[in-house]
């Protein structure tokens, strides 16, 4: 009996990696917004954090494509 | 199709009562943690969930094409077999269902086709290897991995969301679990859907209307993925309940861990080539999100339930099947009187659902079916239904009469089921 470990350790490491890394860049991009909805009560902006929410918000997207072209192809 | 035969029409219409039950079995996976933490209102996401089955069913036969080769040997499967090896299937998920507790539909598949397999061929004709290597070895797994993902995921998104309030925040959660949703309920489309596919393209094989080696005719795909949707958008209530609400309490945070990670999980292990089972990788998931929030509690006894019917899903589909193809053996009268059964136990188990209701109006409800109460309703639920699916069975010989004389008002289950 062949228990294929490699495909099994590899599908450990990468959900592990992938995960972490979607949902960090993803509370990223909600702190960005949620400080220039604080700047904004206060009549200020906060470019700078909402150009990194973007870019976030845009990393998972992609994320989430390459996710659908994997159940497509 | 000329010589489309009665017994192939049943294995047709079971097939496809099976994919039903797989769509209103597995709606949990995708939607229940978006449903409980009220990220989409309950209708709004079966439906969404039912229209991205339908899409996923058309995407790819890939599926289809490998699901009768490899755990049993099919050449010399009869029709007979696997209609057998579908009634094991149905049951288990009906009982399952009735108990709410979240169990894979394609281990009960599985189960059904090894059971009918030995029943019919002998023990032989099951891959002992590939039994472990496809089947137990990744019901560990996925769990394991999908929850350590989350708590992980879960953890990360609580520190550095500290600073994270207001509408931004939670406009954001709910879109992120949306999407990750989403993408389960594409990726639940395109494997189970197809599951279905190739069971009725390897009956059309067996019973001589297709030629081997064939794609799954247009028709097939068509009302497998009708089939599945319709059973997504009805929608498993009770495995709902049990998942966004009895295994843990969820917040926005954990829900969208938790179904990030199972859709990273999901598409990883397919990817990958180690499927693991959506099932399994979604429960898994929100346990650990349950356990990566400070002062978050996962309720053991409803998981250790689940554990446990996990591990009986297959042996019980299996015994079911073996017995079910036992029958059928006899000749016609035996095929008919399995199929009588089958109708009878699942209005039987439909009535019985009928004492308790859980529908969309009361599936986020904790007040009154608190944490406590289900679970008792499950014990004695689990404790009263658990020996049935051997027990119900072997008197099957004994009980066919009564279930025969109420044959007609079970015509509106036959119709809900099919």
């Amino acid at each position: 009996m062949s228990i294929d470990w490699a495909a099994l350790g590899s599908v450990f490491g990468i959900s592990l990696v992938v995960t972490v890394a979607l949902v960090g860049l993803f509370t990223l991009g909600i702190v960005g917004l949620s400080r220039q909805e604080r700047a904004a009560a206060q009549g200020g902006s906060a470019a700078l954090a909402v150009t990194g929410a973007y870019a976030c918000f845009a990393a998972c997207t992609a994320a989430v494509a390459y996710g659908i072209y994997l159940i497509v192809a | 199709m000329e010589s489309f035969s009665l017994i192939l029409a049943i294995v047709v219409v079971t097939a496809l009562a099976f994919d039903f039950t797989n769509g209103f079995h597995d709606t949990a996976n995708a939607m229940a943690t978006t449903i409980s933490t009220g990220a989409l209102k309950p209708k709004v996401a079966v439906a969404m969930s039912a229209v991205l089955n339908l899409v996923g069913a058309f995407l790819s036969v890939e599926v289809a094409n490998t699901i009768s080769k490899g755990l049993v040997d099919e050449t010399g499967i009869r029709p007979e077999v696997i209609f057998a090896a579908l009634v094991g299937a149905i049951l288990w998920n009906l009982l399952t269902w009735l108990v709410g507790l979240p169990s894979s539909s394609s281990h009960a598949l599985m189960g059904g086709l090894i059971g009918a397999a030995v029943a019919s061929a002998g023990i032989g004709a099951v891959n002992g290897d590939v039994l472990v290597t496809k089947v137990l070895l990744p019901a560990i797994a996925a769990p394991i991995v999908a929850g350590v993902a989350a708590l992980l995921a879960t953890r990360m998104t609580y520190s550095l969301g500290r600073k994270a309030d207001g509408k931004a925040s939670a406009k954001g959660y709910r879109a992120g679990q949306i999407a990750s949703a989403g993408l389960v309920s594409l990726a639940h489309g395109t494997n189970d859907a197809q599951k279905t596919m190739g069971i009725i393209t390897l009956a059309l094989i067996a019973g001589g209307s297709l030629a081997p080696d064939s794609d799954p005719p247009v028709w097939v795909i068509l009302s497998a993925g009708l089939a599945i949707a319709l059973g997504t958008y009805l929608g498993g209530w009770r495995i709902i309940r049990t998942m966004g609400r009895g295994l843990t309490d969820l917040q926005p945070q954990q829900g969208f861990a938790a179904q990030t990670s199972a859709a990273t999980v999901i598409l990883a292990s397919s990817h990958l080539g180690f499927s693991l089972s959506t099932t399994h990788s979604v429960s898994g998931a929100v346990m650990g999100a349950g356990l990566g929030r400070k002062g978050g509690v996962v309720r053991w006894s409803t998981a250790t339930r689940m554990f446990v019917a996990w591990g009986l899903t297959l042996p019980a589909a299996a015994l079911v099947a073996a017995l079910a193809e036992w029958v059928c053996r006899a000749g016609d009268w035996g095929t008919a009187l399995v199929a009588v059964f089958l109708v009878a136990s699942s209005f039987a188990i439909w009535r019985i659902s009928r004492r308790e209701v859980v529908d969309h109006t009361n599936v986020v409800d904790t007040e009154e079916p608190g944490s406590d109460e289900p679970a008792g309703v499950v014990t004695t639920a689990m404790a009263a239904v658990s020996p049935p699916p051997a027990g119900v069975t072997e008197d099957l010989a004994a009980t066919v009469p009564a279930p025969a004389a109420t044959a007609d008002p079970k015509a509106p289950s036959a119709t809900t089921t099919v």
